[in-house]
Formats: structure tokens, C-alpha cells, sequence
């Protein structure tokens, strides 16, 4: 079997502690993975919060991955939604030159990609984009050849489609094997 | 009713079931130490460093089961714990260390002996908690007992601040544990299981390997259905070593680095592994790619992080050993394995390995086939480091469950003499034999302080070559016998210095004299040393260097500097 090596997206429920996301990017770390974004917030319950890691690895490391992030005795629940059936969002704020002779092609592009323009000042414009990390590396690179002053992004939120299966069971659900 | 947070500690560790607890204090835990009067059931026995408490209560819980505890204080007494609880935690030990912490106001100002103790042990405990309310201090330690010896055991550490010591609050007992996120499966799944018999079954050429699993499990029973049913040969670990009795006819030895040739053989030559309570570890492994690249894997573990993360698993199943055998055992049928028991035989007759040189020198090897001579292969055995416990390991032929002590994982030089010092409280009538080199045991020799205040009659072998001897042994083979800083010409006079600390010291130099030498010590009623000046420059073998296979394995020296 060849190895492939692409980015998967993981969710976990997490005890919302001090030190949780130490321990969690400590264990990253340690064992060598890469989180290529990672994105935290307040779950459905209180006192949970739920992460987004987007993991570069082949299929058996990000099942270790899993693994290993449920072993920490603060993660509740572990789930691999790497699949077409979910829905990916981030958020970007990108600042922007933007002059006379520019500001109405960014605002079309702008437009194109239904993102908005959230301030505006005498030499700079800033970008409000939401979608997937495809979308928004797009625009980011459309708004590169008008010089980019700054980028902001969140990170990758994730989602399954359909009937929810991150219910409150606490485990391991990996994805397609499931 | 109104308790302070240090009477809280004393009254959880009390219903956890804890009796012993090794430690030394200082000022950030001296509330805690001030309350210990109040409190005569819990034994406290001073070491004299932190580490040496670590160990001891790691050599504790091996023996007994049940988490050991150990105190210290904030600073540099949490950090001097540091290197014990990493070997704990790499050998799967149940520990629940308690360590004081600067006042709450003080915490993160640098002050006075202050260290951020759970961000430095957070990789190398099972978990650990800052307790910042003394409301908490019950939930805690209840919580901390049940994850250090629930699962796959571990080391927790609880730190708590001077004052949050001094606070008083109502107290009650913990109802129960509010741990959302730890669920250990314990029960195998039914149909994993079958198809594990299913593969059994079929499999023409099976082995056994037997981990550390098997006695934290204390799985002994079940294996030996399961070896006798099916006629199964047993392979063990380096932690695995006892679990099963060396001189049944189906146990076929360790294999690895430095075990012998022909339990790695049959490895290598297997269809079938059957492993149990263990994580493929590299130092029986080798090059991973070419381990036992004929055989199916069945790997059972309580942990599923180490299910796949060496070797890929045909069928794996997450569960605890014990109950996991225990309905295997039904579903595997009876079978007799006839040519492959045959095959197991002619290569043990081929590959024997562990035979000793004709020599009229004192080699370490015979010291230690005499002591398991003398002791009948009955007592707990606790080593260091390096070729002493290599040679322990090979030599002595261990009768009894978990009497091997051996710091595994971490491979930590000094374990001998505070893990010795915690099994012997923990086994007060049973012999207890730390096997030492002479340069692991000049690491923590201030426990023989504890031991002799102590009054616990372990019996010290230092197998002395004045060397770091393993260490020497790769510089012979693969640095061209060029002994860089290995070599010991410092040493102390051991048996003068067991008799300054009040040890019974004995000196052996001759071959002949080695056994009279053992049954001094054993008849002596008290702690015994007995420096034994063996062959500088004796190696262990079998040996397959790191990261190769079964083919490289050098199994006896072509020319033995030992053979006179």
C-alpha cells in the first residue's frame, strides 16, 4: 500500500481546564505530528470546549493521532471527519493596499468570492473572507499582487454533514471506519 | 466537618488504601509533613533525595499493586523526582506523588524554590493536577488514585500550594469521580476475540509474547491456560520476565538485544504472535521492517495508542490482559503444536546462549547463577542499568510472578537501590537481592541511610568491573575498544562504605568464594553489601546491535577475554 501523505481534519471535546491545550499541543510535540491549524471555541455544553486540528499524515498516523488525543485524560471525545461529507469553514481578515486606481478591483474580487470589506482607510482596505482553506488561499493570493500588508485566519472549523454521530458518547470515531 | 487541606491529603491517601509514603520535606510541604502526627497509619519513610522516592515507591507499587506514594517539595525537590517518574511512566507504574507548591499569591512570581512541576512532569505522567482550592484536595487524590491504577497505570502527580496545605474548609468525602473523558476499555470485544481463536487455530507455528501486561494484570493463571491448551511456547519481555515460570517446558526465553538467541529465532521463524500487555518495543524489535516478517499479529493492550504504533496488528484488541485470556481461553481449542514444539527444542539445543565460559576467573555471569542457586530462584530481584541487568535477567531462573524489578523503558542507572529499598517495605519477610554495577549504584547509594534507619535487610550484589560496563561493551564493538569516560578508578572501598553506613560489608575476589559469600548475607539479619570484583571487560551476548535484525546477532564472542 503507498502512503499518503494529505491533510485530515480531527474534532475533539474537551474538558474546558487550564492547561488542556498544553497538554494537547504538548503531545503533539512529543510525538512528532503536525497540526496544520488548529481552532478552538466553546461547545453546545458548558464547561466543554470543542477543537478543530487539521493533521498532515498518512491514514495510520492520524489514527495515532486520534489515538493518542484520546488517551489524555481531559479529551472526551475524539472524532475523524476527514470525508467529502462535511463542511469546512475559516475565517480571514487580510489587510490590503488599496489606492484609487485599485480599490474598485478588489472590491470586485471581493464581490467574486462574497467576502466584504470591513474598514476602509486612505491607503489600505481590510478583508473579511469565510470558507473553506481553499477559498480563502485563493482570495488571499488574488489580493497578494495589490501587496498584502497583513493576514488573519482562524484556522479550519469542521462539521459532518447530516445526522449528527458526535453525539455525547465519549470515544474514538474514526471517519471511514466507522 | 472542618479539616485543613494537609489533614485531607493524610485522610484521602488513608481511604485510597495507601500505607507507606516515601518522601522528604521542605518548606513548601511542610504543612502537610506537620499534619503527618495526626495521622499514625500512614508510615513515612525520609529517603535522602527525592529520586531515591520516586524509585522506592515505583518498586513499591510493582510489588504490591497498588499506586505507591511519595511527597516533596516545591522546587528542586519536585525536580529531583523528575528522572523517577519518567521511569515510572515508561514502565507503566502505578505512582500518586504529592508535591508542595510556593503559596498561591506567589505562583508565577519566581519565587523561592517555585517550578511550574506540572508543566515540567506533563509529558511523562499519566496526568497530573494543580490543586488551587482546598475544596478540591479530596476529589483529587480520589481521582488521581483511580487514573494511576485504572487502564494502563501510570504516574499521577498532584502539586498543591502551601497555603491551599493551611486552608480549611468543610470536608467530605468524594462520592464519585468525575472524570468524563476516561473510560478505559477493560473488556476485549467478543468478535476480536474470536477471531484471535479463529487465528490460533489455524496458525501452525505460534508464539506467545508476554509483556509487562501480564503481571500488572496478574494474568499468570490465564497465560498458562492458554500456553498449556493450545501448547503454545512463551516468549516474555525484559518486564515480562516471571510472569511465567522458567522452568515450564513450554517457556522459551526473552528475546531482543541481549535475550537469547533462540527466543528471537523464534520470532523470527513464527506464523503466529500472540502478544499480550506489551508495545513492541525497539529493543526487541530491531529493524522494525524485518521483525518477524512471516507472522500474523494478534496484540491485546489495554492502551489503544500502542495498538499499531510499532507494528501493524491483524487483530487487535483493546482490553485488559486478565479478562481478555479469560474468555479467549473458551474459544481456543485444545491442539498439541508437535513439529513447531520440536523445531522450539532444536533450536534451543543449537542456540543455547546463556553457557558460561570454563574459566577459573570470578565473572559476573556465575555470581548471579549463584545467587539464584542460593536464593532457590525465590527472591524479588531488583537491578540497575546495563550489563548487570542483562546478566540478572539471562541467569537467574525466576520462580515467583513479578520478582523481577528492572527499569525498563527508561533505562534508568540508580533504579537498584530505591526500588530494592520499596520492594523490601513492601515484601517486610521476603528476600529481596538489588543487583547493582558499581557505577548505577554510585547514583543513589544515600538510600543505604534509609535502609539501615529503616531497618529493611536488602541484600546489595555489586557486580564490580569498574566500569560502566555496558557502556564500555559498545565502545569495544563499535568504537574500536577506545574507553572513552567509562572507565571507574575513583571507586569507593564498597565495603567500607557499607560498614560507615553500619551494612555488613564483604568483599569477594575468587570464584570459590562466591557462594559462601551469599549464604553470609543470607543468614545475616539485616542489609548486606557484597562487592564482588569481577572481569573488567566481560560482555553480554547474545547481542543484536540496535537496529538490526535476528541475522546480525552476534552470539557468542569469537574470542571471549574471559576464557582462561
Amino acid at each position: 500500500m503507498t502512503t499518503r501523505i494529505d491533510k485530515h481534519t480531527i474534532t475533539a471535546l474537551v474538558e474546558d481546564q487550564p492547561g488542556v491545550l498544553n497538554r494537547i499541543s504538548s503531545m503533539f510535540r512529543r510525538r512528532g505530528y503536525n497540526i496544520s491549524s488548529l481552532a478552538v471555541g466553546q461547545s453546545e455544553t458548558d464547561g466543554l470546549s470543542r477543537m478543530t486540528f487539521v493533521v498532515e499524515g498518512d491514514p495510520e498516523t492520524v489514527e495515532m493521532v486520534a489515538k493518542n488525543l484520546h488517551k489524555l485524560v481531559e479529551v472526551i471525545k475524539v472524532v475523524n471527519i476527514s470525508s467529502d461529507n462535511t463542511v469546512s469553514r475559516e475565517l480571514a481578515l487580510v489587510r490590503v493596499n488599496a489606492d484609487l486606481t485599485t480599490r474598485s478591483e478588489i472590491m470586485q474580487i471581493v464581490d467574486i468570492f462574497r467576502a466584504k470589506i470591513v474598514d476602509v482607510s486612505q491607503g489600505t482596505l481590510i478583508v473579511e473572507v469565510t470558507g473553506d482553506e481553499n477559498k480563502v488561499d485563493s482570495l488571499v493570493d488574488l489580493l497578494r499582487t495589490f501587496g498584502i500588508h497583513e493576514v488573519m485566519r482562524t484556522g479550519t472549523i469542521a462539521m459532518s454533514r447530516g445526522v449528527s454521530f458526535e453525539g455525547d458518547t465519549s470515544g474514538i470515531t474514526l471517519g471511514k471506519q466507522s | 466537618m472542618k479539616m485543613r487541606g494537609a489533614q485531607i491529603v493524610c485522610e484521602s491517601l488513608l481511604r485510597e488504601g495507601c500505607d507507606v509514603v516515601f518522601g522528604i520535606p521542605g518548606g513548601a510541604i511542610l504543612p502537610l509533613y506537620q499534619t503527618l502526627p495526626e495521622f499514625p497509619n500512614l508510615r513515612h519513610i525520609l529517603v535522602r533525595h527525592e529520586q531515591g522516592a520516586a524509585h522506592a515507591a515505583d518498586g513499591y507499587a510493582r510489588v504490591t499493586g497498588k499506586p505507591g506514594v511519595a511527597f516533596a517539595t516545591s522546587g528542586p525537590g519536585a525536580t529531583n523526582l523528575v528522572t523517577g517518574i519518567a521511569a515510572a511512566q515508561m514502565d507503566s507504574v502505578p505512582m500518586v506523588i504529592v508535591t508542595g507548591q510556593v503559596g498561591r499569591p506567589a505562583i508565577g512570581t519566581d519565587a523561592f524554590q517555585e517550578t511550574d512541576i506540572t508543566g515540567i512532569t506533563l509529558p511523562i505522567t499519566k496526568h497530573n493536577f494543580l490543586v488551587m482550592d482546598a475544596n478540591d484536595i479530596a476529589r483529587v487524590i480520589k481521582e488521581a488514585f483511580f487514573i494511576a491504577n485504572s487502564g494502563r497505570p501510570g504516574p499521577v502527580l498532584v502539586d498543591i500550594p502551601r497555603d491551599v496545605f493551611m486552608e480549611e474548609v468543610d470536608y467530605e468525602e468524594p462520592q464519585k469521580l468525575d472524570l468524563p473523558g476516561y473510560k478505559p476499555t477493560v473488556l476485549g470485544n467478543n468478535r476480536q476475540i474470536k477471531k484471535a481463536a479463529d487465528l490460533i487455530r489455524s496458525a501452525k507455528k505460534p508464539v506467545i509474547l508476554a509483556g509487562h501486561g501480564v503481571i500488572i494484570s496478574r494474568a499468570y493463571d490465564e497465560l498458562r491456560e492458554l500456553a498449556e491448551k493450545a501448547q503454545i511456547p512463551v516468549i516474555t519481555t525484559l518486564l515480562g520476565i516471571s510472569c511465567f515460570p522458567e522452568d515450564h517446558v513450554l517457556w522459551t526465553g526473552w528475546p531482543g538485544m541481549h535475550g537469547m538467541a533462540y527466543s528471537s529465532l523464534a520470532l523470527d521463524e513464527a506464523d503466529l504472535i500472540i502478544a499480550l500487555g506489551m508495545r513492541f518495543d525497539d529493543r526487541i524489535t530491531g529493524n522494525v521492517k524485518k521483525f518477524s516478517s512471516k507472522s500474523k499479529k494478534i496484540h491485546v493492550d489495554i492502551d489503544p495508542s500502542e495498538i499499531g504504533k510499532i507494528v501493524s496488528v491483524d487483530v487487535p484488541i483493546v482490553g485488559d490482559v486478565k479478562e481478555v485470556l479469560q474468555k479467549l481461553n473458551k474459544h481456543v481449542d485444545a491442539s498439541t503444536h508437535g513439529d513447531w514444539l520440536k523445531r522450539i527444542e532444536i533450536l534451543k539445543e543449537d542456540h543455547p546462549s546463556l553457557r558460561l565460559p570454563d574459566t577459573d576467573k570470578l565473572i559476573a555471569r556465575q555470581v548471579i547463577r549463584d545467587i539464584s542457586d542460593v536464593t532457590d530462584g525465590d527472591a524479588t530481584i531488583v537491578t540497575g542499568v546495563g550489563q548487570h541487568q542483562m546478566w540478572a535477567a539471562q541467569h537467574y531462573e525466576f520462580k515467583n510472578p513479578c520478582s523481577l524489578l528492572t527499569s525498563g523503558g527508561s533505562g534508568t542507572m540508580g533504579y537498584e537501590v530505591p526500588a530494592a529499598m520499596g520492594a523490601q517495605v513492601a515484601k517486610p519477610e521476603g528476600t529481596v537481592w538489588s543487583i547493582a554495577g558499581d557505577g548505577g549504584f554510585q547514583m543513589t547509594l544515600c538510600e543505604l541511610a534509609t535502609i539501615v534507619e529503616n531497618k529493611l535487610p536488602v541484600k546489595f550484589a555489586i557486580l564490580n568491573n569498574g566500569f560502566l560496563g555496558m557502556v564500555r561493551q559498545w565502545q569495544e564493538i563499535f568504537f574500536e575498544s577506545s574507553y572513552v569516560s567509562t572507565g571507574y578508578s575513583g571507586n569507593p572501598d564498597f565495603v567500607k562504605l557499607a560498614e560507615a553506613y553500619d551494612i555488613k560489608g564483604i568483599r569477594v575476589t575468587d570464584k570459590t568464594q562466591v557462594k559462601t559469600a551469599i549464604r553470609e548475607a543470607m543468614e545475616h539479619d539485616g542489609p548486606v553489601l557484597i562487592d564482588f570484583i569481577v572481569e573488567q571487560e566481560e560482555n553480554v551476548y547474545p547481542m543484536i546491535p540496535s537496529g538490526m535484525t535476528v541475522k546480525d546477532m552476534i552470539e557468542e564472542p569469537s574470542s571471549e577475554r574471559v576464557t582462561a
